[in-house]
């Protein structure tokens, strides 16, 4: 009995034990992977000629992609999304949440962090129609409060709209992460900061983020991750109107699929997959430095 | 603690000299040891000046706090009101029960041909993606857990990496591309792989972890009394893991159930869509919007989520692993 293999299980079991889920991995998340790369140097097109016999344009796609003025606006608004829904919104108000919360516990903890979590677990089609309604044009919520009717937010500002609808969405995450990181920032170093006349500012830059920059790194890096790839901004706007909220994920959707354009679509998809990798492979690197570090 | 008087605590006055001394001390002081210094150092008032100041300061912290906290619970509660409002302002003329109103609504939601199907199908896909992630993730973490094999962790990594790369926003094209191929379009299967196989690598890496904690002591006794793998699998590990499997069924359900993107592009028959699906149709068909159906179908197609979180939470203490959400 090798102290290696306890329920005996051998080599051969095991390799069987694991190869359904490997299988599984393999044909929808490791091959898709690499088909995009294929697919994005043909001209694949959902019907027609080119759907029957694609041919192989080589990087045809990425340079009329990078010609094509509709990308280029899809990724500077992609740009503006995870920027301002992410990296400022959901990290800023998901730390101030997180610090002026901490260490008091009672109802008015629990309120907030129950909605702000529930904006956070409900399903995204719910969260969505929340949203068309609070900004409807003629009888939404805000246009009452701000005795505004007839004011269209979502076709006069769209992209203020979801970035302000992604912070509403995703804070949660910030939120709980910040709030397990402060726990971890000694109160007798903030009490002595405080009796030395230290600003709140101060006892931020200087306590604070000093014990929490690993968490800080983490959070941006995930929201940011996901804010790129979020999907739910197409159910309120769909990436109109014409396009002025058409970020990424939404472009490939429409290009792609609703316009037939696969193999452009795909080309699209694979610079998406590149970004992703950046985003995990520090995220990762990152993980690894801090369980070696914990027990080295 | 900030409007007790501080110098209660350092009853001489301060002197520069000390103060250096003081702050050095502390190496978590960090760098505002520079500017508490000078302000130590310019302008030392009164005790009873600084105790005013003190509390000025204070009531202007709490009033700040309270706004915040005021304008962040109406931030998150406004668009969330019409969820519980909506479903008895459907009738606004009506001032009568509100047990009425529900009954109205409900008969809409089964008038509606796809409504209630709708969330038979969310449970299917659900469910079975549920139950396919927890038996193959389990078995591979287990053999992961109990065998040596060389590469086994930077497997794991690649895995938990590619998970989180290959989204469906990125994989969109060849997924779709994938299930034409393998007739898998307008089948409940299909959505079920699909999302499987994103989720596995996840699952795999958080039951490994729970395996790993168990001891292996008593499989090796098990096995001097002849039980086979496949038994000491049953009736050993999974009772003990117990709490993982429930963790990730509940994860995997979750996902699935809110998941829109992929059943949105692999489905096509509203009468196969799940809950995620019929509700976006709903409101973006053509004509008015039917709001007593839209607000009766969102909330119930939103309290499984919802009690499920409860639940995992009360029960287990669930708190979300750090790259685990969707």
């Amino acid at each position: 009995m090798s102290p290696a293999d306890p329920a005996g299980l051998g080599r051969a079991r095991a390799a069987g034990f694991v190869l359904p889920a490997l299988v599984l991995i393999g044909v929808f998340l490791v091959f898709p992977a690499l088909w995009t790369i294929y697919l994005g140097l043909t001209d694949y097109r959902l019907t027609g000629l080119a759907a029957a016999d694609p041919q192989v344009v080589g990087l045809g796609n990425y340079t009329s992609a990078l010609e094509d003025e509709r990308f280029r606006n899809s990724l500077w608004l992609t740009v503006q999304y995870v920027l301002g829904s992410a990296v400022v919104g959901q990290a800023v108000l998901g730390f101030a949440l997180a610090w002026v919360l901490r260490n008091r516990p009672g109802p008015v903890k629990r309120v907030v962090e129950g909605l702000v979590l529930l904006a956070w677990i409900l399903p995204s089609s719910v969260v969505a129609f929340l949203w068309i309604a609070l900004l409807d044009r003629d009888a939404g919520t805000l246009n009452a409060l701000l005795h505004t009717p007839g004011f269209a937010w979502l076709l006069d500002h769209p992209m203020p709209s979801i970035i302000v609808f992604n912070v509403w969405r995703g804070t949660a995450f910030s939120m709980m992460l910040y709030g397990a990181a402060l726990e971890n920032v000694p109160p007798s170093h903030l009490e002595t900061a405080r009796l030395a006349g230290a600003s709140t500012f101060q006892q931020l830059r200087d306590v604070v983020l000093p014990r929490i920059k690993g968490h800080v790194l983490t959070n941006l890096l995930l929201i940011s991750l996901w804010t790129f790839n979020d999907f739910t901004s197409f159910q309120i706007t769909a990436g109109g109107p014409e396009g002025r909220s058409e970020i990424l994920p939404v472009y490939i959707y429409n290009v792609a699929l609703s316009g037939g354009q696969l193999g452009f679509g795909a080309a699209i998809s694979f610079l998406v997959l590149l970004v992703n990798l950046v985003f995990a492979f520090v995220y990762l690197r990152l993980l690894r430095g801090r369980r070696e570090a914990v027990s080295p | 603690m900030t409007r007790e008087e501080p110098d209660q605590h350092h009853p001489p006055p301060r002197s520069e000299g000390r103060g250096r001394f003081w702050t050095e001390e502390r190496p978590q002081r960090g760098t505002s040891e520079d500017a508490t210094r000078e302000d130590a150092a310019s302008r030392r008032p009164e005790p009873r000046e600084r105790s005013e100041r003190n509390q000025t300061r204070h009531a202007l912290a709490t009033i700040g706090r309270a706004t915040f906290l005021a304008v962040v619970l109406g931030f998150f509660s406004l668009p969330l009101l019409w969820l519980a409002s909506a479903p008895f302002d459907a009738h606004p003329s009506i001032t009568t029960s509100v047990p009425e109103f529900t009954l109205a609504n409900f008969r809409s939601l089964l008038d509606n041909p796809y409504a209630l199907s709708s969330l038979g199908n969310s449970v299917i896909q659900a469910g079975g993606s549920a139950a396919l992630v927890v038996v193959l993730a389990a078995l591979a973490a287990y053999a992961l857990s109990r065998v040596r094999v060389p590469g086994r962790d930077a497997l794991l990594y690649l895995l938990l990496l590619l998970s989180s790369v290959v989204t469906g926003t990125a994989a969109m094209v060849p997924l779709f591309e994938l299930a034409t191929r393998l007739n898998l379009i307008d089948t409940h299967l299909g959505v079920v792989l699909t999302l499987s196989g994103g989720l596995l690598p996840a699952a795999i890496f958080i039951l490994k972890d729970f395996m790993d904690g168990t001891p292996a002591s008593y499989e090796e006794s098990a096995r001097v009394f002849g039980a086979s793998p496949l038994q000491i699998l049953r009736h050993i590990v999974i009772p003990l893991v117990r709490p993982g499997l429930a963790t990730i069924a509940v994860w995997a359900v979750a996902n699935v159930w809110g998941s829109f993107l992929q059943p949105f592009i692999l489905l096509r028959d509203p009468g196969k869509s799940p809950g995620a699906v019929i509700l976006y149709t709903l409101y973006t068909e053509g004509g008015a919007p039917r709001l007593d159906l839209i607000s009766t179908f969102s909330l119930l197609y939103s309290l499984p989520v919802v009690v499920m979180y409860v639940f995992v939470s009360r029960r287990y203490g669930f708190r979300f692993h750090g790259g685990i959400k969707r």
